[in-house]
């Protein structure tokens, strides 16, 4: 039953890691704004419009 | 196909702008546009492979303001231009602009594509809730100029000004909130996870490691939520102990550090499983709350001050030649050049030119009015028209409307921004905490000493007023939501609690309670000949009355012809000779010299305008108020609740039509100066009175600023406003009456949701000063309470705002 608290720390270990992505993210200003990406994602790639107009 | 159209006399909309088109004049292959410059900017999209831009939206273009060509040259100075840079280096420079037009998804799409009309630049970026557009751009290839004048040409003007430069970079929205709200929910999942076999008991049939484990655990991870993650109670709780008081951050810390203090105990021990679960689910809900509330309007600017208006630097002549300077180093006896749309910085003497002047930023009339040579011009005013020549005389900062902000009302900072019921709940709650925690532990003390400390800090950590510190935050922050979508943004939170608690309203006259340029002229007797337009028109130019310049407004494409022995009695009218005619335009006790009114005065919904030629009466042009729709409801609904007044800064005339609407008239106040305002307002307050102040030009900034809660009324809200704490739409200006009651509602909630969280708090004092509280029970007790309360307010005020604001709708992206 002990090999549980090696489990238990190594759970801990992924959960601190995707603290550390969230903190990550917050740092590099992903949440800084939160609605022009929403917009942006739904733009075409420049080459394709040139392909659809031919 | 275009036939048809025009035979069922279908309007014809602008393909660019959306605007109606008067004709199909301009065009260009079945689009149409409403004017050369929308076609322009087609044209220049057409030629660049752009067209895209009109997929997205449905004639999304702005139409492009006539610009004068040196309007940018301002840039060329290096040291201006490194002001407006965020970053300039050797090959690249980066800037940030604010561009308020900004408003759909073609935007953004055209924008970020602008580096198709410049080559010269890198990368572009749209922030659109903020409005602002990023751009990288290689020196030798393009200036900070020439990108200016691309975004001008498609109509995205650039807003830079002195405000925009000096404060640069400043970030509202806080990421340490984030930074804390990530930590604290970290540590309650995981923790609750830990927990597990201690709300299941089945810690005592495995192993006592286990126990033990978890116990150290739990006190380890929640060690950083104690010191990082709860730090934004322990900071405004010592500021407010330094000045002797006790505010709701106070019992919310003790609780919170007594969770801990015992947690270690039991755990270090070995006498218990602690209440660290309790303690990061408290912390990380009450944070919840706090980023719920922060809700902001990053396209709005609720700080302006004159800087916001005013350009970054004036073109001057020294010795004859033009250049251009830093506004702060204008200086008294300058000459300066003033074009057409450029904003008068200082008090100044016209010099030469024709100056006619829009002082809508000041007063929120928007009508031009004409000025001679050797006239006084007064900062802040727009000229229209041709290039004007202007000598200061005063600083910047010391003319008649910039000193405004040297008083003491602007200077001084002051602590509006805390919340008044939060602090009296703070302050009496920490006293019966404290009392009862004492008594019950001397009552244990006798009984059984063991448990007695036990007690005592159980009644600390079941008292924390959690509850309530989660209500204020999720009903305000809830209410400010639902404001928005009614199109009247509020600053914050403590806005709301502040308007719900005045009882005088201010009002000023126009632009807030008149429309501007919505006025319709008409003229009742013989139609005029082409002649007497243009006297009419000669004759109503010089005037300064409201009145005879919306008549000029009217008639301004006629001939103009010189005038001789011209006289203005103010507020009376204006007579002067044109050729042979001796010609008068006024009321009508000064056109005709009788006293008594006539017979077009029947109809009193309007304004009249009296107008003759050789003294006989030629006709009256009668001009509709242009009070803005529901005011006589507005204020009939908002008369039963408070005590109203109204400061204007014009002249008496308006009285007699205003006394109709507003039934105390001794509280109309007219030819108020900004500071008279202020002053008003300061009055007021001494009598201990609650005031909101509702105003829209510079001209009311003190008075909005001195107020306790200023509200800005704005025909376009991303566009100009004084420095408040709200701004309404001017379209919604009707629903006033029910958007201050709303917030009286929201108080009222979160008054019913402190009863519910005191019962809460009362049930587990029982528990708790009879040595019953279990780490279970609290665990359950803290969560269900919390969250019950937030459910409450959130669902009570949305209905309330259904109630009282209407149906919502939810189209509104801000």
């Amino acid at each position: 039953m002990k090999i549980i608290i090696i489990l238990i720390i190594i759970s801990l270990l992924v959960a601190i890691s995707f603290l550390v992505a969230f903190l990550w993210a917050v740092k590099s200003g992903q949440f800084d704004d939160r609605y022009t990406p929403s917009v942006r994602v739904l733009f075409d790639e420049e080459k394709k419009s040139d392909n659809n107009k031919l | 196909m275009s036939d048809k159209k025009a035979y069922i006399n279908e309007q014809v909309i602008c393909y660019h702008c959306g605007d109606t088109c008067k004709d199909k004049t301009v065009g260009k292959e079945e689009k149409y546009f409403c004017c050369m410059g929308c076609k322009i900017v087609f044209e220049i999209l057409e030629e660049n492979k752009l067209c895209k831009y009109y997929d997205f939206e449905k004639s999304p273009g702005i139409s492009p303001a006539v610009r004068s060509e040196s309007k940018y040259s301002y840039m060329e100075d290096e040291q201006t231009a490194g002001q407006i840079l965020d970053f300039s280096g050797d090959d690249i420079n980066t800037v940030t602009f604010l561009i308020p037009q900004m408003h759909c998804s073609s935007c953004i799409w055209l924008l970020e594509n602008i580096n198709k009309l410049n080559s010269g630049i890198i990368s572009s970026r749209v922030n659109f809730l903020q409005k602002k557009l990023s751009l990288k751009f290689l020196n030798d290839k393009t200036s900070l100029k020439e990108i200016s004048e691309l975004l001008d040409s498609i109509g995205y003007e650039p807003l830079i000004n002195l405000e925009s430069v000096e404060k640069k970079k400043k970030s509202n929205y806080n990421k340490k909130l984030y930074y804390k709200i990530g930590v604290a929910g970290f540590a309650a999942g995981n923790i609750m996870l830990f927990s597990f076999p201690e709300y299941l008991g089945l810690d005592r049939n495995l192993d006592g490691v286990f126990g033990s484990f978890f116990g150290y655990l739990n006190l380890l991870i929640s060690i950083p939520v104690l010191l990082y993650s709860a730090s934004v109670y322990y900071i405004p709780a010592i500021k407010a102990l330094r000045k002797r008081a006790i505010n709701i951050d106070f019992p919310i810390s003790l609780g919170i550090f007594v969770l801990f203090l015992r947690s270690a105990y039991e755990i270090l021990t070995q006498s218990g499983a602690g209440y660290s679960d309790s303690l990061t689910m408290l912390v990380f809900l009450l944070l919840v709350g706090k980023i719920f509330q922060n809700k902001t309007y990053d396209a709005l600017n609720f700080e302006r001050t004159y800087k916001s208006y005013f350009p970054l630097s004036v073109a001057i002549i020294k010795s004859g030649i033009e250049t251009t300077i830093p506004l702060s180093k204008l200086k008294k006896g300058d000459r300066i050049i003033v074009r057409n749309g450029e904003l008068i910085p200082a008090d100044s003497i016209l010099f030469k030119g024709d100056g006619n002047i829009d002082y809508g930023f000041v007063t929120g009339e928007s009508i031009p009015v004409n000025k001679i040579l050797g006239e006084i011009v007064y900062a802040g005013g727009k000229q229209y028209g041709g290039a004007i020549e202007l000598e200061v005389l005063k600083d910047v900062s010391q003319s008649y409307l910039t000193q405004l902000w040297n008083n003491d009302t602007f200077t001084k900072k002051e602590d509006k921004n805390v919340s008044w019921f939060s602090n009296i709940v703070g302050k009496y709650f920490t006293v019966v905490v404290l009392l009862i925690a004492n008594i019950s532990t001397i009552i244990w003390l006798n009984i059984n000493p063991v448990v007695a400390l036990s007690v005592f800090t159980a009644v600390l950590i079941v008292a924390c007023p959690c509850a309530i510190a989660l209500a204020i935050p999720f009903t305000l922050g809830n209410a400010l939501r639902n404001y928005g979508k009614e199109k009247f943004y509020l600053k914050n939170i403590n806005t709301i609690e502040r308007l719900a608690r005045t009882d005088t309203i201010v009002f000023d006259k126009t632009g807030t309670i008149t429309q501007s340029g919505n006025s319709s002229v008409s003229f009742i007797g013989e139609p005029l000949d082409e002649l007497e337009k243009s006297l009419v028109k000669s004759i109503s130019r010089h005037s300064t009355h409201p009145l005879s310049r919306r008549v000029y407004l009217e008639y301004q494409d006629c001939e103009h012809f010189e005038i001789s022995n011209l006289k203005e009695h103010s507020g009376k009218g204006i007579s002067g000779n044109i050729l042979i005619s001796r010609v008068a335009l006024g009321s009508y006790g000064f056109v005709t010299g009788k006293e008594k009114t006539d017979k077009y005065s029947e109809d009193d919904k309007s304004s009249k305008v009296y107008f003759s030629i050789n003294d006989r009466l030629r006709g009256v042009f009668s001009i509709n108020n242009s009070y803005r729709k529901g005011l006589k409801e507005v204020i009939e609904k908002l008369e039963k609740d408070f005590e109203l007044h109204l400061l204007s800064g014009d002249n008496e005339n308006e009285k007699p039509h205003l006394s109709k609407i507003f039934k105390n008239n001794s509280l109309l106040h007219f030819k108020q100066s900004p500071e008279d305002k202020l002053n008003y307002i300061l009055r007021l307050q001494a009598d201990g009175k609650r005031v909101l102040m509702i105003g829209d030009g510079l001209n009311d900034a003190g008075a909005i600023k001195q107020s306790d809660v200023g509200i800005s009324v704005s025909e376009d809200i991303s566009g100009f406003s004084p420095s408040c704490d709200g701004i309404l739409d001017s379209e919604k200006f009707s629903k006033l009456p029910e958007m201050i009651l709303y917030s009286k509602t929201s108080m009222k909630i979160i008054y019913l949701s402190f009863i519910f969280s005191v019962l809460y708090n009362i049930v587990g004092l029982y528990f708790a000063v009879n040595g019953l509280l279990s780490p279970l029970f609290a665990a359950v007790l803290m969560p269900v309470s919390s969250v019950s309360v937030v459910l409450f307010c959130v669902i009570v005020s949305n209905f309330m705002a259904k109630k009282k604001l209407g149906k919502i709708r939810f189209n509104n992206v801000l």
